[in-house]
Formats: C-alpha cells, sequence, structure tokens
C-alpha cells in the first residue's frame, strides 16, 4: 500500500515508551479505524528522535509537524484538528523558549539545526521492525556493492580513507583494525559488536539499536566480509530488553530475506549473527573481559597483547566494534569515503552521538560534526542550563573521563582535543553541572561507580579506588585535612600506572581532573569547612537570626528531628547536635529568618 | 518471505519499497518537490475538496510527480472552493480556484508539468501578518 496520504511517526525509544508512546499510537489507531481512515492514514512506531526532554514526539507527515509532551489524551485532539481538518493543534508544537513562538517543523528548531545525522540517519524516520523501510533508505545496498563489486582490501581501504575511529571511545582507526585482523591467519574468526554501553547517563548505542538495528547487522556482515569470518556475536546488556527484541526481528527479517545466513546475495558469503547477554557489568565493556565474559567465564581484563584481533573469542581473531561505530560503516559504504572525510576535524572524521543530560534544557540525543564546540552543544543544542542557572562544568567521557569547565567551552570537540583539556572522547555521555553541584561529591559520585563496578582483579584498582572513595567521602563530611588533597593526586597516579585495564587506567580521572578545575573548592571544604555549592550536607549550618524570627513556631512544628525549640513570639533556636540538615525549617519560613552557611 | 538472491533483486527490491516511504523522504526536504495545499474547510468538503485532494494525489503518482499534497484550513475564497495552492520549488505559491477533476488535469498538464499558468488563479489581494505558523 502506498497510498496513504498521511504518516504519523510516533517515537518508539525507552524513554517515549515510558511515557505511554505505545497508548498514544493504539489509540491513533483506534480513532483512525472509527473514521474510517485506515488506508489513508499510516501510524508507524520509529526509534528516537533524539529529543527526549520534550517526549513523547509525535510527527505528522507531510506537513512535517512536530509535536511534543503528546499523551494519550491529547491523540483525539490531534486527529479531530490535524488530521480530519488540517489545522495543527498549536498548544502541542515546541515553543521556542527565546522568541516564544511555536515552531511546527523540526528543522526550524535550534536543537536539529546543527545536527548531521549520519549515525542516526534512521532514527526516527523508519520503522525499526520493518526490514523493507530499511531495504528503501539504501539498506544492505553497502553489503550488496562491496560482496559483488568490491574486494576485502578495497572495502578496509575505503574504511580507512574515511577516517572513521572506535566511537567506543579508545579512537582506535576501524580500518587499520579490520586491516589486522584480516592479515592474521585462521580458520575462524569473529566480528563482535560491543552492545556494553555502561556509562551512567549515556544511551547512545540503545537508541541506534532500538531505532536502526539493520545498520548494525549490514556493517558486521561487511566487517565479517573484509575480515574473513562468519560469524558475527553482538554482546549486549540484559538491561536493555527493547533494543534486544528488535535486534531479535531484525536478525529473523534478515535471514528471511537471505541477508544473514548462507550464501548472501548469491555471492556464496556466509555470515551468521547471534546474541550473547551481559549481565551489566561496566567492566566487560572492556574487550578482553567482554570476549571472556560471552566464553562464560568471569568478567575480567586480560593482558594486551595478545590483542582480540590475534587471539580473542574462543583463542581466534576477533574483531571487536561499538555500535556507533558500525552504525557508520555502511554510510561511508554507499556515500563514499571523500564524503566522510569532509565532515570534522584533521584527525577526527566524522560525526559523534552525544547523550545530553544533567542541569541541561534539552535532555536528549544529538549528532554532530567532530570539531562542534561545547558551547554550540551546550547552549545552542541543549538550549542552556536549567532554570537558568551557572553553567559549571561538563563531565564527558564518563567515569574515565573529566571535567571540562568555562575555559574549555570553545574548544572543537575532537578526541585529540578533549585529550588536550585532560578529559576524553569516552563512548559520548554528557553529564551538565550547574552552579549547585559539589565537584568533590561529583567526584565521589564517579569513584561510588567505579568501586562498585571494579572486578577485583588488580590490587591498586580493588583497594585503591576504596581508599580513593574514603578519603572524598572525608571531605565531604567536612574531616578533610589539607595533605588529603596530596594524597588524592598521589594514590590516583599509582592507579592509573599499575591498573591492567582501562576501567583501573581511567577510574581516578574524576578526582584529579576535578582537582585540576576546581581545587579551590576542595581547599574550601578542608580548610574552612564549607561546601561553596552547599550540596555536603555535614557541612551545612542552618541558624536561626533572632532579630528576623517573629516566633510562628512554624520552623518547630515541622522539624522533623525535634531540634528547634523556643516560645511563641520568641526567637526559636536550633540545637546543631540534634539537627540533620534536612532544610525544612529553611524552605517553610516565611520571614528569612533561617541563615544558611 | 522470498529470499534475495541478487544484488539486482536488492536494488529491485528497493525501489519498491521506497515507494512506501516517498511521503516521508519527501517531506524531509518539501522545498525540493511541487507542494500542494488543498483547502479543507468546511467549505471546501462541501464543494469536493475530499475528492479533488485524492485524485490530485492518484494522479500525481501517476505521473510520477515528487509532490507533496497537504490539506489546509479556509484559505478565505469559498466562492471559489474547491481552491489548491501550488507551489513549484523557487516559485511563488499559485492559488487555483474551482478545482474538480478536469482542473486537476489542467493544473497538473499546463502548470506544473510545463510552468505555464491557466486560467482560474486567483489573485491573492491581502497581505499575511507574519503569524506563529
Amino acid at each position: 500500500m502506498s497510498d496513504y496520504k498521511m504518516h504519523l511517526l510516533i517515537c518508539g525509544g525507552t524513554g517515549c515508551k515510558a511515557s505511554e508512546s505505545d497508548e498514544i499510537k493504539n489509540r491513533f489507531n483506534e480513532l483512525i479505524d472509527d473514521l474510517g481512515l485506515e488506508d489513508e492514514v499510516q501510524a508507524v512506531t520509529t526509534g528516537c528522535f533524539g529529543f527526549c526532554e520534550k517526549g513523547p514526539i509525535v510527527k505528522v507527515l507531510p506537513d512535517n509537524t512536530f509535536y511534543v509532551q503528546v499523551t494519550p489524551h491529547d491523540v483525539l485532539e490531534i486527529v479531530e484538528e490535524h488530521i480530519v481538518k488540517g489545522r495543527p493543534v498549536k498548544h502541542l508544537l515546541y515553543t521556542d523558549p527565546n522568541s516564544e513562538k511555536h515552531i511546527s517543523d523540526s528543522k526550524g528548531m535550534d536543537f536539529y539545526k546543527k545536527q548531521i545525522r549520519i549515525a542516526l540517519k534512521n532514527c526516527g524516520f523508519i520503522n525499526p521492525e520493518n526490514i523493507d523501510e530499511y531495504i528503501a533508505r539504501d539498506g544492505y545496498q553497502a553489503l550488496g556493492h562491496c560482496l559483488t563489486e568490491m574486494t576485502q582490501d578495497e572495502v578496509i581501504k575505503e574504511i580507512k580513507d574515511s577516517g572513521l575511529r572506535g566511537r567506543g571511545g579508545g579512537g582506535f582507526p576501524t580500518g587499520l583494525k579490520w586491516e589486522i585482523t584480516k592479515n592474521v591467519e585462521n580458520d575462524q574468526k569473529y566480528v563482535v559488536c560491543n552492545a556494553d554501553e555502561g556509562d551512567p547517563g549515556a544511551f547512545m548505542d540503545r537508541s541506534i539499536l532500538e531505532g536502526d538495528p539493520h545498520s548494525v547487522l549490514e556493517a558486521m556482515a561487511i566487517c565479517g566480509y573484509c575480515i574473513g569470518a562468519d560469524n558475527g556475536l553482538i554482546y549486549i546488556r540484559a538491561e536493555y530488553p527493547l533494543a534486544i527484541q528488535r535486534l531479535k526481528i531484525a536478525i529473523k527479517q534478515a535471514e528471511e530475506y537471505g541477508l544473514i545466513g548462507d550464501n548472501i546475495l548469491g555471492t556464496g558469503f556466509n555470515f551468521k549473527i547471534e546474541l550473547r547477554y551481559g549481565a551489566g557489568a561496566f567492566v566487560c565493556g572492556e574487550e578482553t573481559a567482554l570476549i571472556h565474559s560471552m566464553e562464560g567465564l568471569r568478567g575480567e581484563p586480560t593482558f594486551k597483547p595478545p590483542f582480540p584481533s590475534v587471539s580473542g573469542y574462543m583463542g581466534k581473531p576477533t574483531n571487536v566494534n561499538n555500535v556507533e561505530t558500525f552504525a557508520n560503516i555502511p554510510v561511508i559504504i554507499n556515500k563514499g569515503a571523500k564524503w566522510f572525510n569532509s565532515i570534522g576535524t584533521e584527525k577526527s572524521k566524522g560525526t559523534k552521538v552525544f547523550a545530553l543530560a544533567g542541569k541541561i534544557n534539552n535532555v536528549g540525543l544529538i549528532e554532530v560534526p567532530m570539531g562542534t564546540t561545547l558551547r554550540d552543544v551546550i547552549y545552542d543544542i541543549g538550549g542552556g542550563i536549567k532554570g537558568g542557572k551557572e553553567f559549571k562544568a561538563v563531565q564527558t567521557g564518563g567515569p574515565s573521563g573529566g571535567c571540562l569547565t568555562k575555559e574549555h567551552l570553545d574548544i572543537p570537540i575532537d578526541y585529540d582535543n578533549l585529550i588536550g583539556a585532560g578529559s576524553m572522547m569516552g563512548s559520548g555521555g554528557m553529564i551538565v553541572m550547574d552552579e549547585d553541584d559539589c565537584m568533590v561529591s561529583i567526584a565521589k559520585f564517579y569513584l561510588d561507580f567505579t568501586l562498585e563496578e571494579s572486578c577485583g582483579k588488580c590490587t591498586p584498582c580493588r583497594v585503591g579506588n576504596k581508599r580513593l572513595y574514603e578519603i572524598l567521602d572525608k571531605i565531604t563530611e567536612g574531616k578533610g585535612q589539607l595533605e588529603d588533597i596530596g594524597k588524592l593526586k598521589e594514590l590516583s597516579s599509582v592507579i592509573k600506572d599499575t591498573s591492567l585495564c582501562g576501567l583501573g587506567q581511567t577510574s581516578p580521572n574524576p578526582v584529579l581532573s576535578t582537582i585540576a578545575n576546581f581545587e579551590q573548592e576542595y581547599l574550601a571544604h578542608v580548610e574552612d569547612s564549607k561546601c561553596p555549592a552547599g550540596q555536603c550536607k555535614s557541612l551545612l549550618h542552618y541558624d536561626i537570626l533572632e532579630e528576623m524570627c517573629t516566633g510562628c513556631t512554624l520552623c518547630f512544628r515541622n522539624c522533623p528531628a525535634g531540634a528547634i525549640t523556643g516560645e511563641r513570639r520568641h526567637p526559636h533556636y536550633i540545637d546543631q547536635a540534634l539537627c540533620i540538615k534536612c532544610g525544612i525549617c529553611y524552605e517553610k519560613c516565611k520571614f528569612n529568618a533561617i541563615s544558611l552557611t | 518471505m522470498t529470499k534475495i538472491k541478487s544484488l539486482d533483486d536488492l536494488r529491485k527490491m528497493k525501489e519498491e519499497a521506497q515507494s512506501k516511504i516517498r511521503l516521508r523522504e519527501n517531506s524531509d526536504h518539501p522545498e525540493e518537490v511541487v507542494q500542494v495545499k488543498v483547502g479543507m474547510a468546511t467549505c471546501g468538503i462541501a464543494s469536493g475538496a475530499k475528492d479533488t485532494m485524492k485524485y490530485l494525489i492518484e494522479e500525481l503518482e501517476q505521473e510520477a510527480i515528487e509532490a507533496i499534497v497537504t490539506q489546509t484550513g479556509c484559505m478565505g475564497f469559498c466562492y471559489a472552493e474547491p481552491t489548491v495552492e501550488v507551489t513549484i520549488p523557487n516559485k511563488e505559491p499559485v492559488l487555483f480556484g474551482h478545482v474538480g477533476k478536469e482542473k486537476v488535469h489542467e493544473i497538473i498538464d499546463s502548470y506544473i508539468k510545463r510552468g505555464e499558468l491557466i486560467d482560474g488563479i486567483v489573485p491573492l489581494n491581502f497581505k499575511t501578518i507574519d503569524d506563529e505558523l
């Protein structure tokens, strides 16, 4: 059926599903059926549109009307007004925060203006559970082209020329990795897709798998052709049920079409893909640990070399690439290395997907050319800081990365510049912090994460991170001493130097980079027993200002700890020994009589 | 499902599949295709705008013209319903009145295909404020 006059694209990413996008779709279908328009209007579930802040999103085509924060309750109005009468429902349109005008076409939104979508090109456009829609968007053409019209070396050369580097964090040149694996002689090789996305606040890979699973399958088959492997494995965490479900559907459909399996497109090339589930351990994002986990062993890293390219899964040469890296491959083959190479900076080509999270107005998933500045990402695309507060820092690279500050806002983002600025690209999580965030607490938060996630194999990581955490905890409790800052630095460098894998080698980074950028804040904690951001409860001090207090007893009645005493119409008093620093008195007082220091 | 046995089969299949999402592709870059708006208010519908729209879509598809056809509200020319606004890439929109089946043919053959103006154009004699949409 090609004569649908109208398409409704309804976001079916995890975020929008949680906000009832399934019900929205069902309601649309019900009403469309009631009106007898089922042959004219098609409701499609797509992958993530990226604008998660404003989800669930419903896009109406051909008018290109972009409805935000739609609820099942709004569906009737959209159907009656827009579908039947052709009038957009204004109150469901996006409102530009600056001009306060409604914007109906997403192309007019600042959030989308500076984006270039390569890895996400099909997300929010096709139905990920329908292989035909992927094929309509050049799907599997790249695989067909490689298998029938290119040699393995030609494909590898194309990938090398494109300048594509691993999107999982390290930034190793993808073409080179393929070449190394190809050149190792063995009767059995493997292609592994690393979908063990574990950084707090990162959801790039999940969204690609949910929105465009076939792009990853196609790229894995291309990789298999290049390196001489007929087996592909996707290592995905069990916490991603929707991505797993869509991958399963995609694999089944591709097998039915013969695009995966034996004798693909009559070329004699065989390639099958299976899923392997991880239990959600952060360390299993490290390739050797990932491989051991797939083999049924403990998810612990081992020494490199030998690299997986030489001896990986089951001791066979294995090429491990990240989801986003794979998603770029079919586009590079279809559009050519030269095209891809023209986007980005000198040493970092193409685009990068980032997951924006934290204190930012437009939380969501974005894809920008390498070389875009942090300022563009945070202020133009991200819409600035929530509540008009002051930007303080942004953590890139997750728990392995570091924080970047105002000084770094104009650095073009690429692999090398971020390392130069004391952080790293990582897999693409960006957590934005504002003036109310305490940097010592942030470092402590990340340490708490790596400490939990350390596999325990190397003593410096297992014990050292614990000690780092304890020192940070001491500082946030107001019991820190000046020498503790020196200890943090020394211990951090030992952990970095003596740990085997990437987890331990990078886990002290948040500590080091917060000290480097916000040493004053550490000093305020240890020297003045003050938390400048007002986050560390132990360092807060609530007092009643006698001259302001009217003795209304409101604080007295609301204090959960019974720490406030005093008589009606006389100034009250907080017993510091009993105060639990909950801040309720501060919130309740109508006379600004509570001071917070 | 039948297996796809060669790259040529796959390419053929792509062409078939493309027709199903052509509306989405065209909507993605509307300025590059012919945009047709049909006035679909009460006055338009009463004068047969629904049939006109259906016919327009069918004919444009048959003629293999890349176009997007959308409906819109009352354009104010109730005396000339059904009204259809046609925007050819890089040209000013032109509004046609009294568009029945025959007029559809005329619009497609003369205006869209050859760029010749035809009778029945409703002159736009008003200005709009730069409104919200």
